[in-house]
């Protein structure tokens, strides 16, 4: 009789909280050149002031705490909230909104709760609403793609934008906004939204000059290349793929009922999927590992629980998108979540 | 004299009703976006604790035990029509800017959280005091709040303090800041907890310095001498 001892099963990798984030911001690459190719530089000078910032106030921060100011900067938790707020607000909004934003969500959000791992609410998503609900007028700024915009933006009109709220030649923002056709353009979401609003068909809707590609001209590969950076973190295993998948589902299963249901009033599948802030959102925001759901079931939920009140918010809410509130909601839940998807541990009891 | 001394300390720091007891958010929210307004809600439930607390303590003889509370709400449900009446004849403007608000003093859970920890226990003139304390305490966070949320959210200090104070009181405006675009959720519900949050913070914080210090004397170490001389 022999008794073998086999060793433990378990594979340990050693990755720190500062590789994970790394991969995060790595695999922002490919939406934020699309950003930059559609429109403009100003994501760049976004991302710089929200790193100064960020690096600033978690500093000040910790320094309140009594701690090392460089122990918070080596997780790089600061940098991807820094650069998630700052591809999430319009590119050429000006330079203090990005500041306000930042400043709040490493203050308030993420060191008011004691810090890194100890937040509720997703900071980046949390500093987005209180900019959304604060400065409505400069949040809803968003630039028109380059290829369709009567006046297009140079890098040194970008900083003197972002700087000043004025182009090097004296352009404004609104006028920025203008179409070759003269007519002040909105976004996708907020094009058809407003244009549903007015009852006509989503035909009608969709037969603006930004809808030449299918969700969107502009929107729809900034969106398609933060899935591409998405997939690349699933591959990874930086994140697991429940909470995108849930995400896209509960987003996706409505959608198509209301497109068969009630055609007159859907926004479309496409425009759902392709639209807005839906990869960022499903693949880097809701991801978050600190305020997401904890179990892999859980996160599921937590996924769909998103995807289902963005699609609400989309469609019945006064935002265009509605991708932040559904975060923060679903943030609230999550304790509850945890609560009734505890897995059962071996030998602890079970339903039987 | 220490009776006088242990109200005051009581209704203004120790056991203030927003602060500590967190009673009557409801009203503290929703209505301190200027100063003007949570002045006016601060006294109006000022007046209300008092007449309250005085009335109930003089019928706390007579009242059985098994329905007082229906008779204290009784009694500040009149109170709050008295002050609701008053304001909307001489105040009328600014009885339009509080709004529901003034109602819902009656729902102020410091009124009858006083009434029934207090003021059904002791004599009047202690409970009148009392309800001094008490309402001075909720307005002075009244103040607070409004102050740090009509600065953020607004740029300007006593804005509108003449619906309140009459016509001289226009020259009390201050413009501390002009902004093109205020901080707007600083006057929005959602700035109100945020703000709170951080009132209630500082005092806990200052409340620590204070414990550490009154403790510092006895952490006098004498050193012992181990070793053999």
């Amino acid at each position: 009789m022999s008794f073998t001892i086999a060793t433990s099963p378990h594979t340990h990798q050693r990755r720190t909280t500062q590789q994970v984030m790394r991969w995060v911001y790595l695999c922002m690459i490919p939406g934020v050149a699309a950003l930059t190719y559609f429109f403009g530089w100003g994501v760049w000078l976004q991302m710089l002031l929200a790193l100064i910032t960020a690096i600033f106030t978690e500093a000040a921060c910790m320094w309140l705490r009594g701690r090392s100011a460089r122990f918070a900067w080596r997780d790089h938790t600061a940098i991807v909230t820094a650069l998630l707020l700052a591809v999430s607000i319009p590119a050429y909004a000006p330079w203090w909104i990005i500041v306000i934003g930042t400043s709040f969500s490493i203050v308030v959000v993420k060191h008011v709760y004691g810090g890194v791992g100890q937040n509720l609410f997703n900071p980046a998503m949390a500093g987005y609403v209180l900019l959304l609900i604060s400065f409505p007028v400069q949040m809803t700024s968003w630039p028109v793609p380059q290829s369709l915009a009567q006046y297009t933006i140079n890098f040194a009109d970008s900083v003197s934008l972002v700087g000043s709220g004025y182009t090097q030649s004296g352009y404004n923002m609104e006028q920025l906004r203008t179409g070759v056709d003269g007519a002040t353009m909105a976004t996708p979401l907020d094009s058809v939204k407003t244009d549903l609003s007015r009852s006509l068909t989503p035909t009608e809707a969709l037969a603006k000059p930004i809808f030449n590609d299918i969700a969107g001209i502009g929107w729809m590969w900034v969106n398609l290349a933060f899935l591409l950076g998405g997939l690349a973190l699933i591959y990874l295993k930086i994140i697991s793929w429940h909470i995108p998948g849930g995400l896209l589902l509960g987003l996706a299963v409505p959608s198509i009922l209301m497109s068969l249901f009630a055609p007159g009033q859907a926004i479309g599948l496409s425009l759902h999927l392709l639209s807005g802030a839906t990869m960022l959102g499903a693949f880097f925001i809701a991801t978050d590992p600190v305020t997401a759901a904890t179990s892999n079931r859980g996160r599921l939920y937590f996924g769909l629980l998103i995807g289902f009140l963005t699609f609400v918010i989309r469609t019945w809410g006064g935002y265009p998108d509605g991708i932040a509130f559904a975060v923060l909601l679903a943030n609230m839940c999550v304790p509850v979540i945890d609560r009734y998807t505890q897995p059962i541990a071996y030998g602890h009891g079970g339903r039987s | 004299m220490t009776q006088l001394k242990e109200l005051t300390q009581q209704g203004l720091w120790t056991n203030n009703p927003a602060l500590v007891q967190l009673l009557g958010l409801c009203p503290l929210l929703a209505v301190t976006a200027t100063v003007t307004n949570a002045l006016g809600l601060g006294l109006a439930t000022m007046f209300v604790l008092i007449g309250s607390n005085i009335t109930v303590s003089l019928v706390r003889d007579y009242v059985p035990k098994e329905i007082r509370i229906p008779v204290f709400v009784m009694v500040i449900a009149t109170f709050v029509t008295v002050i609701q009446l008053l304001i909307n004849a001489y105040l009328f403007e600014l009885y339009q800017a509080l709004g529901i608000f003034i109602p819902l003093i009656v729902t102020n859970c410091a009124i009858i959280g006083r009434a029934e920890a207090y003021a059904s226990k002791n004599p009047w003139h202690w409970s009148a005091f009392d309800g001094l304390m008490m309402g001075l305490g909720f307005t002075a966070v009244l103040l607070l709040l409004g102050g740090i949320r009509e600065v953020i959210g607004n740029g300007t200090l006593f804005a509108g303090a003449e619906l309140l104070l009459g016509e001289w009181a226009v020259h009390l405006r201050i413009d501390v800041f002009t902004v093109d675009y205020p901080l707007l959720l600083a006057i929005l519900p959602p700035g109100a907890f945020i703000v709170m949050g951080f009132i209630i913070a500082l005092k806990n914080l200052i409340d620590h310095y204070r414990e550490q210090r009154a403790q510092q004397p006895d952490k006098v170490v004498t050193r012992a001498r181990v070793t053999a001389q």
